[in-house]
């Protein structure tokens, strides 16, 4: 695959998140692991982005932030979901503000399990999301 | 002059969660700043009505994924003091130990995030590669990295042997040695200096004002702490919170950099201390429903948290609330944020250390 080559930029979206995924998701930027030697970058743009990474649920008053970033990333673009809370909604499900995963708003290509998510599946998420990324690339080409 | 306003949040490059500021500016000056809350809240408090008294305290730990181990610690403390139960005094010092434990990584992640909103990159890395280190003792000996579980109603699940509690004081004073050249950089560089000292002075008076607690109130000079109170066996301990008086960005800065070293050597002080009882009981079966209520405080790495706990004799809990730190500082935000320049505000933001998850829950 010539088009891509293998450094995604990534935003990340704190939904409703104990912070527990979202230090996670920095570690992964750290020295122990540091992505950013693969070229992968957290943006703060989500013009120049092509991974969403969210961590948390969603509710009432983030979900049109949710639509809002995922609307302005150009195509391709993949979703991963880090996370419990991200994937279902996890212990909070039954919460009154939370309406539940990710995927009531936007759709997700990937889904990373744990509460919280470590950085070694957060890592493979995204290695996962570059491979959607790749086969969203195929189909528009 | 012309007004702008500004949004700042909820999705800000220099921010991991959703805070929501309105800055109203007057050129470069901002002149007011509304907060918003809601992006990050969940309902905690309700869940209280369908999860088990048993079962809460994971929900608790929940609250906040940096400070998980005193959420869960708090709550298990309340719950004994309610149904009355006397606690081993192996898991007492155990949940001391995590405790400050917690309050070093805190520190290590908040610095970090610090130095990379004034732009100081490396000193980020830095702080975050010290912090896997206290990670890793915390998997070793809890299992998580984040969120423990390791607090139950009556103690602790797990034991940490008494080898591993001396390796542990070790390595803690080697990761403090290798620290000190990093603590030195945030205490004398320059460039540090010229861009946080100064800037967002909160006086001894102001600070009593809006109720700041923590390092927030210790930067202002005011003697504030809960640990000084003696509960959770700090009183078997030497302790004497750190102080300055400068009250600005880089006196907060410098609070939270000796704290560092203050927490290395509370944990060096209870281990000294403990009894030498391997193998002694670290829990207690706890039997029952839990009727009362009760006020529990602890200083957590942001400042003082208030758990508030009724029980009415079922197995659901009638109330949980918790007054988490950041709550308390943000009028202290708002009050610093208000005359300062625009390029100032996301310093300021940080210094406080917000932990928006604790605030909206």
């Amino acid at each position: 695959m010539s088009f891509f080559s293998r450094s995604p930029w990534i935003l990340h979206y704190d939904g409703s998140s104990c912070n527990g995924c979202d230090i996670e998701v920095l570690a992964c930027l750290t020295p122990l692991y540091d992505v950013e030697r693969f070229g992968v970058i957290n943006t703060g743009n989500p013009k120049h982005a092509d991974i969403l990474l969210v961590t948390g649920s969603v509710n009432e008053r983030n979900i049109e932030i949710v639509r809002n970033l995922y609307r302005q990333m150009p195509d391709p673009k993949v979703v991963v979901a880090v996370g419990a809370c991200a994937c279902s909604g996890g212990i909070f499900a039954r919460a009154y503000n939370v309406q539940g995963g990710i995927d009531k708003v936007i759709p997700v290509d990937v889904y990373v399990p744990g509460c919280a998510a470590r950085p070694e599946s957060i890592i493979d998420g995204v290695v996962q999301g570059i491979a959607a990324l790749e086969a969203k690339q195929r189909m528009t080409a | 002059m012309k007004r702008t306003t500004i949004p700042f949040g909820p999705q800000h490059p220099v921010l991991p969660e959703p805070l929501v500021l309105d800055l109203i500016l007057e050129d470069e000056k901002v002149i007011d700043a509304i907060p918003t809350i809601g992006y990050i809240h969940r309902g905690l408090e309700a869940l209280v009505e369908s999860v088990e008294y048993t079962e809460f305290g994971y929900v608790v730990e929940r609250i906040c994924g940096i400070c998980s181990f005193m959420h869960g610690m708090g709550y298990a403390v309340a719950m004994e003091e309610i149904m009355a139960v006397e606690v081993p005094e192996r898991a007492r010092w155990l949940r001391l130990i995590w405790a400050e434990m917690s309050r070093i990584h805190s520190h290590l992640l908040w610095l970090g995030l610090g130095a990379d909103a004034f732009g100081f990159e490396n000193l980020f890395m830095h702080c975050w590669r010290t912090r896997e280190e206290v990670l890793d003792i915390f998997e070793k000996t809890t299992g998580g990295r984040i969120i423990f579980s390791v607090n139950r109603i009556g103690g602790v699940r797990r034991d940490i042997s008494d080898t591993e509690l001396a390796a542990i004081v070790t390595k803690l004073q080697q990761l403090g040695a290798s620290f000190t050249e990093t603590a030195r950089i945030f205490e004398t560089d320059p460039s540090i200096r010229h861009r946080l000292s100064g800037v967002g002075i909160l006086s001894r008076e102001d600070a009593h004002a809006v109720d700041a607690v923590g390092p927030m109130a210790r930067a202002s000079g005011i003697r504030m702490d809960t640990r000084l109170t003696g509960t959770h066996l700090y009183d078997r301990l030497d302790f004497e919170p750190v102080l300055e008086t400068a009250g600005d960005c880089l006196a907060r800065v410098v609070v939270r950099v000796r704290e560092i070293s203050q927490s290395i050597d509370l944990i060096r002080q209870a281990v000294d201390r403990m009894p030498k009882a391997e193998g002694a009981p670290i829990e207690v079966k706890v039997r029952g429903l839990p009727t009362g209520e009760v006020f529990e405080r602890l200083e957590q790495p942001r400042g003082e948290v208030v758990y508030y706990i009724k029980a009415n004799g079922t197995k659901y809990l009638e109330r949980f609330r918790a007054r988490t730190p950041t709550f308390a500082n943000i009028p202290a935000m708002i009050k610093l944020v208000k005359g300062c320049d625009l390029a100032d505000v996301p310093n300021i933001i940080m210094t406080i250390d917000p932990c928006i998850s604790c605030t909206e829950r």
